[in-house]
């Protein structure tokens, strides 16, 4: 049903259309205007903010880790480097489903929980946006092919090549160099901003040890550059470049001959030797056994590993060298034996009868000497050769706590050594005051007597024994035992005695005490220089009054502990070695052969024959090649 | 003229040159197809740098051109008394597909917007339906006198209203705006009273907040909101409009030259050869790109409203400017909404995106215009 025609006016509807068509085109200029202005001003006007954006999208600048200084010994033995290790970096921002990606991860390669664990806390700590997480290291080249065949599906991975620390001689050196491992917000924390920002691009940081103590030295300075980035951060192109200062490398005043030789001497027994060069107070040899692999160490132990050495009874990890604390026993007697004539209290020719007890007037108590009926008439000499306690008990309890604690002081016992390493222990040289701050009880005689031979409240660690050796073959003048020619500050002034010439002799007793008729004669035999020395042993708890002392009838772990003390050539001293073997029961027979060893791997040349080896400052020393190609055949373990 | 010499006078010659004569029997209009190809010979040159130089993507848009192209030359054919008959039976078809994508479409992207046909794939009714509509309303106009009775506003407005809606529940709020708008053009052209209009604008203002709270879904009411305020999720939702904005903003006058642009070259741009494509061209064309493109734009659709002004019925008239103004409201949105002054909606920059369906429906919809133009009865007013 169609209308006429005629009812529409097509005039009027096309004069209407036109009208309309003609605000149609003015709304079509005005929207255009409007875009155009829009672009005007993001374009134009605001052109430069745009450009700052669009650029800090693309550049980024990234901090590079200047190289780790090399350790060498003092002949210029490589004893730590640097080496490439390939690990697997998560960039969490890319990485989508992360949860998912670890999945699939942990089918290709081996994650245990300690990665996982690692990766979550390192992942949550501060860092810049599309900056790797490490997530595992040390890929094998066959993780490495399973990782890149499978590179296109799991987003968000990287493979990159640093290079890690290698410790070429492993555990021998565990104890002194210590390890570096991976920077943990705690390390940052404690830095100032300026440390900050030179950790910028590191990735490791010295955790004990010289690595940790000479950590500044080692680790030079951070470089920058700056790159061109995709949004998946991959870098496109390097746009400008400032090379990382790298760390400079550092020369040990140990000897890895004498090193070794300490550390095969002790063999499996539990135990340290120090050995220290008391001309210059270099440290020669620092053996702490059982040691640790510090290559294990470096990107992150394996809680396999890592508890393996934690439930290890012989406690592999603990430095017992630098602190554990043993008590000196009769090695501290010719200090005191010092101390007494300068004191006064005693003299060479002053004599005592000993029934192989000592008894304080009015007191019933009798202290035991280690020989049962007695040493007879003895000298100061006699009692030093032979060990005498009950001379050192006599004449200790003439000289009194007080006086024996400041003398003891200034040869380093009671006080740290400062060596250039972190948490010495200072042992203990008690005295009054000690005690009533430390136990909260007065001082008694007993007190005394037991200190007399280097017992009771005593303790001592291994560097303290070898520095106060030290000091005594230096005839007074202090050493300050040194890894690398830094130490800590100690109060220390050299020892000036009464009568000097009393270090001569007391030198001269010790050397008896190596020879026929000395407690420590097994170690001189076939010597090639005077050795001068005192054995020791450590009771590891006391004894009940009247108790016969059964050796066979105590656990292994209950035995004394075996000390010695020695220096030599006695006459112009060049090495002092103190060495403890814990429950080696005797001082003179078990831990006077390690002396000897140690002392012979210093003194005599390579044909055998006495040599006066060089200080340090007049050591050669051949520059630790850069490239450490010449040693990459070289095992981990010794 | 004989086939043979048709035939003698092809080779070597473009649209441009072709006689008017020759175009008027192919039924194709020049002026509109010298600036449609133009258009589109920017856009592959745009598409190939912001696809990564990627030429695969570049032929598969052409392959596209070429189907559209085709639609266009044989809609052309159609005379235009043949769409205003067959208006309502297509319309009617398209509001039946409509109702089947949501009962039994194919999903994709949390929406339901694709009739999966046996062994021919896939297709969007919506895409139907965006030139279904402004023909329906300009169909029941030219039945009217004009200008409109409020009772044919309301029927105009039912007519464009219920396709809208289903599209809107697929949900594609993007083409449903758009569909609403090409049909509500065909109302402003028929003469709707400005008086309806004011009235119109100021529900539209106060319902759009309504709208917000109890209408959107949380996707679209989440555009919005980064729209409003893109900082708050810098590195999520409001990741988008930042980079395309730093895009823009970063090419300044001249522009960092093509295939240099580091925002979409090096990834920072998402959707850099669909929605987001002009942003890659303002990034390496700078402000003269941005300009020339809108020239282009503003030449095609001066160039449909010219033809619109020369239809001759009421149908025709309404029909070619609402699909000229749609097109330009496509061109509007787009670039507003990569340069931040709309919310994100999905519509893409006309003959410049990589895109499916849209430059088959788009070139269809030229195709429709030249028809209006070149099938004129001469006569006199």
């Amino acid at each position: 049903m169609r209308r006429p025609l005629t009812l529409k006016d097509h005039h009027h509807e096309q004069r209407i259309f036109s009208v309309r068509l003609v605000v149609g085109v003015f709304l079509v200029l005005l929207l255009t205007g409007v875009l155009i202005g829009r672009m005007i001003w993001l374009q134009v006007i605001e052109h430069n903010r745009y450009t700052t954006l669009s650029d800090n999208n693309r550049v980024q600048t990234q901090a590079v880790a200047p190289p780790r200084g090399l350790i060498t010994d003092r002949h210029g033995e490589i004893l730590a480097d640097n080496r490439p290790d390939f690990s697997l970096e998560i960039i969490i921002e890319q990485a989508g489903d992360l949860d998912q990606l670890l999945l699939e991860l942990g089918e290709l390669i081996e994650l245990d929980e300690g990665d996982r664990e690692r990766f979550e806390k390192r992942r949550r700590t501060a860092r810049r946006p599309w900056e790797p997480v490490p997530l595992r290291g040390r890929l094998t080249e066959e993780e490495i092919a399973r990782l890149v065949v499978n590179q296109h599906r799991l987003a968000g991975i990287r493979i990159s090549a640093d290079p890690i620390r290698h410790y070429p001689h492993g555990i021998l050196f565990s104890h002194v160099l210590g390890y570096v491992n991976r920077i943990n917000v705690q390390d940052l924390d404690a830095m100032t901003l300026d440390q900050q920002r030179n950790y910028a691009g590191t990735h490791f940081y010295g955790r004990s040890g010289i690595e940790r103590f000479y950590e500044d030295t080692l680790h030079g300075e951070v470089g920058y550059r700056q790159v061109e980035t995709n949004a998946r951060g991959r870098i496109l192109r390097v746009l400008e470049e400032q090379a990382p200062v790298p760390g400079k490398p550092l020369r040990l005043h140990l000897s890895m001959r004498v090193q070794q030789a300490a550390y095969d001497a002790l063999g499996e027994r539990r135990g340290a030797v120090v050995a220290i060069d008391p001309r210059d107070g270099s440290v020669l040899a620092f053996v702490s056994r059982p040691g640790f692999n510090p290559n294990l160490f470096v990107t992150g132990i394996s809680y396999k590993d890592y508890s393996a050495y934690r439930n290890d009874h012989d406690n592999p990890l603990f430095n017992r060298a630098l602190q554990g604390r043993y008590p000196p026993g009769s090695t501290i007697k010719p200090m005191y034996g010092l101390a007494g004539l300068d004191a006064g209290v005693t003299n060479w020719e002053r004599t005592i009868f000993d029934p192989g007890y000592y008894q304080l007037e009015n007191d019933p108590h009798r202290y035991r000497d280690w020989k049962r009926w007695g040493h007879g008439r003895v000298d100061l000499r006699l009692a030093v050769v032979q060990s005498c306690d009950t001379y050192f008990y006599d004449m200790g309890f003439k000289l009194g706590i007080e006086r024996m604690h400041r003398y003891m002081n200034q040869f380093s016992l009671g006080q740290p050594t400062g060596i250039d390493l972190y948490n010495e222990s200072s042992g203990i040289m008690p005295s009054k005051q000690w005690k009533k701050a430390a136990r909260g009880r007065p001082w008694f005689h007993g007190d005394t007597i037991n200190a007399s031979i280097g017992q009771g409240f005593v303790l001592a660690t291994p560097l303290q024994l070898a520095n106060a050796t030290a000091i005594m073959a230096s005839h007074g003048k202090q050493v300050i035992p040194t890894l690398a020619g830094e130490h800590q500050p100690v109060e220390r002034t050299d020892i000036i005695l009464n009568d000097q010439d009393n270090w001569e002799k007391m030198t001269e007793a010790m050397v008896g005490v190596t020879q026929l008729g000395g407690t420590a004669r097994a170690m001189a035999s076939g010597a090639k220089y005077d050795i001068a020395a005192k054995s020791g042993t450590a009771q590891v708890f006391s004894v009940g009054q009247d108790e016969t002392y059964n050796e066979d009838e105590l656990a292994e772990r209950l035995l004394d502990h075996a000390l010695l003390v020695s220096f030599a050539p006695a006459e112009k001293p060049a090495i002092a070695v103190a060495v403890l073997v814990e429950n080696g029961r005797h001082g003179g027979s078990t831990a006077g052969p390690v002396a000897r060893q140690v002392m012979d791997a210093w003194l005599l040349d390579k044909e055998g024959e006495l040599k006066v080896p060089p200080v340090f400052a007049n050591t050669p020393a051949t520059p630790p090649s850069n490239t450490a190609d010449d040693d990459s055949d070289q095992e981990d373990r010794p | 003229m004989s086939q043979r010499e048709f035939i003698r006078q092809m080779p070597g010659q473009t649209g441009a040159s072709l006689s008017p004569g020759l175009a008027v029997r192919l039924h194709l209009d020049p002026p509109l197809l010298v600036g449609l190809l133009l258009l589109m010979f920017g856009g592959l040159t745009v598409l190939y740098s912001a696809g990564g130089e990627n030429m695969d993507l570049v032929v598969r848009q052409c392959i596209r051109f070429g189907a559209g192209l085709t639609v266009l030359f044989l809609l052309a054919q159609i005379p235009p008394r043949s769409y205003r008959f067959w208006a309502p039976v297509i319309y009617s078809i398209g509001l039946v597909l409509l109702v089947l994508v949501l009962v039994i479409g194919t999903e994709a992207k949390g929406a339901q917007r694709w009739l999966s046909i046996p062994g021919a794939g896939r297709f969007q009714p919506a895409e139907v339906m965006k030139l279904a509509v402004p023909a329906m309303v300009a169909w029941y106009f030219t039945e009217r006198t004009l200008p409109p009775k409020l009772t044919d506003v309301i029927a105009a407005l039912l007519l464009l209203g219920v396709p809208a809606m289903l599209i809107g529940l697929q949900p594609d709020l993007g083409t449903a705006i758009l569909i609403a708008a090409s049909g509500l053009v065909v109302l402003f052209m028929a003469g709707l009273s400005w008086r309806l209009i004011a009235v119109a604008v100021i529900i539209v203002v106060t319902a759009a907040p309504l709208m917000y709270f109890f209408v959107m879904h949380d996707y679209q009411r989440n555009r919005v909101d980064t729209f409003l305020n893109p900082e708050a999720d810098p590195r999520g939702t409001g990741w988008n409009i930042i980079q395309s904005k730093t895009a823009i903003g970063s090419g300044g006058v001249n522009g960092k030259g093509w295939l240099d642009g580091t925002q979409s070259r090096l990834d920072f741009l998402p959707e850099s050869s669909t929605d987001f494509i002009l942003a890659v061209l303002s990034e390496e064309f700078g402000l003269v790109g941005v300009s020339i493109l809108l020239m282009m734009y503003l030449v095609i659709v001066g160039r449909g409203f010219f033809i619109s002004w020369q239809a001759q019925d009421t149908f025709a008239r309404l029909l070619a400017a609402s699909l000229v103004m749609t097109f330009f409201i496509y061109v509007f949105v787009n670039i507003g909404m990569v340069s931040g002054l709309l919310p994100v909606v999905g519509v893409p920059l006309p003959l410049i995106s990589y895109g499916g369906t849209s430059v088959v429906t788009l070139l269809a919809s030229f195709g429709m215009l030249m028809s209006i133009h070149t099938h004129r009865r001469l006569m006199s007013y």
